[in-house]
């Protein structure tokens, strides 16, 4: 029933953390959510970029270390697909993703808890339909938990360093056309 | 301060990946405790319902619970609450996001709904998927998983598209 109480401590740490990131990055409000799938304002994909460039390089160090596994989730291509398409959709009316509409409760809105509340819906129809969906998920190809060097027979390290310098570029050309917005918006 | 540069968080979530991966051999993720909880209700309240979906996780030795994730989405509530108190970042009285009132007018019964529909139907694509923009896009697409790679844009171009559809190109007016 229950992690040992180191483990739940260090997920309480990294969830206080993460919380504070997203509330000051000024993600966990539907505006900005709804500014980037309008093409308006990126801070959204400033702040999920620059998070992939750097978390790829620590990441794959230590990895290459010793120090930690790789834990990914498997490519079934109906799970992505038919669940990104969900997720989407669901994303662009309720305007706050999972982790910025927890952050967005912390901020006391109201229309965050609703929708939180609605979350927790929606798991629990993932339950209880468990086996009618299998259908659905076994529906297309499964390539497993793979990642793109398995996929493709190339090194980690020229993927991480590659991506890292494609993200810094792509980034300094996004801030020439859609500079900082470091207003707060309601 | 209100607002950080958006690289400054950036940055500071990727190097709390490394930090999660040192310290817990874990990504950062969100909606699997939303999956446990759910099913640890369901198990609770309606144990048939839940039976199957409890075998299947039973045999994967990935029985719900309270878990590291489970704290990481408390402290996510904890961390946001602190950082908005700090600088006063609290919501406003206007229960209603501008862009939202422009489509839909100003009853904040009606935007609940829209919460409340969008949130489950998001959830569900979520679980679906195993994972959302936490789980997938920020830590899976930084693992390179071919998961994530096909789950990031797929989410984000139907994002796209509902967002275009719902407020017109009209709506970049009032984001």
């Amino acid at each position: 029933m229950f992690d040992e109480p180191l483990k739940l401590v260090l997920g309480l740490v990294t969830g206080i953390v993460f919380g504070f990131l997203l509330q000051k990055g000024q993600v966990a409000k539907f505006q900005k959510i709804l500014g980037q799938f309008l093409l308006k304002d990126f801070t959204v994909m400033k702040i999920m970029a620059t998070a992939i460039a750097v978390g790829t390089i620590g990441v794959h160090a230590l990895v290459a270390m010793g120090a930690a596994e790789i834990h990914i989730q498997t490519a079934s291509l109906a799970r992505v697909i038919v669940g990104g398409v969900l997720f989407g959709v669901g994303l662009a009316i309720f305007g706050l993703c999972p982790g910025t509409s927890v952050a967005a409760c912390g901020e006391g809105r109201r229309d965050a808890m609703i929708g939180v509340l609605g979350m927790f819906v929606g798991a629990g129809i993932y339950v209880a339909a468990f086996s009618a969906l299998q259908p659905i998920i076994k529906s297309m190809a499964d390539f497993g938990k793979v990642t793109l060097p398995q996929f493709t027979g190339t090194p980690p390290w020229l993927w991480a360093g590659g991506l890292a310098v494609v993200i810094a570029i792509a980034l300094a050309i996004l801030e020439r056309v859609h500079p900082k917005q470091l207003d707060a918006e309601p | 301060m209100k607002a950080w540069s958006p690289y400054l968080v950036g940055a500071g979530i990727g190097v709390l990946s490394w930090l999660t991966f040192a310290t817990a051999n874990k990504p950062i993720g969100i909606t699997t405790a939303f999956e446990y909880s759910a099913a640890l209700t369901e198990q609770a309240a309606a144990p048939r319902i839940a039976q199957p979906y409890l075998d299947a996780k039973a045999k994967d030795n990935k029985s719900p619970k309270i878990d590291w994730e489970w704290m990481l989405v408390v402290g996510v509530l904890i961390g946001a609450y602190a950082s908005s108190k700090l600088s006063g970042d609290r919501a406003p009285e206007e229960k209603v996001p501008p862009l939202w009132r422009s489509r839909f007018g100003d009853s904040p019964r009606v935007r609940y709904v829209g919460a409340f529909v969008g949130g489950l139907v998001m959830m569900l694509g979520a679980r679906i998927a195993q994972g959302c923009t936490s789980g997938h896009a920020i830590s899976g697409v930084l693992q390179l998983a071919l998961a994530s790679w096909i789950f990031a844009p797929v989410m984000g171009i139907a994002g796209m598209a509902v967002a275009f559809l719902i407020y017109g190109k009209e709506g970049r007016s009032h984001v």
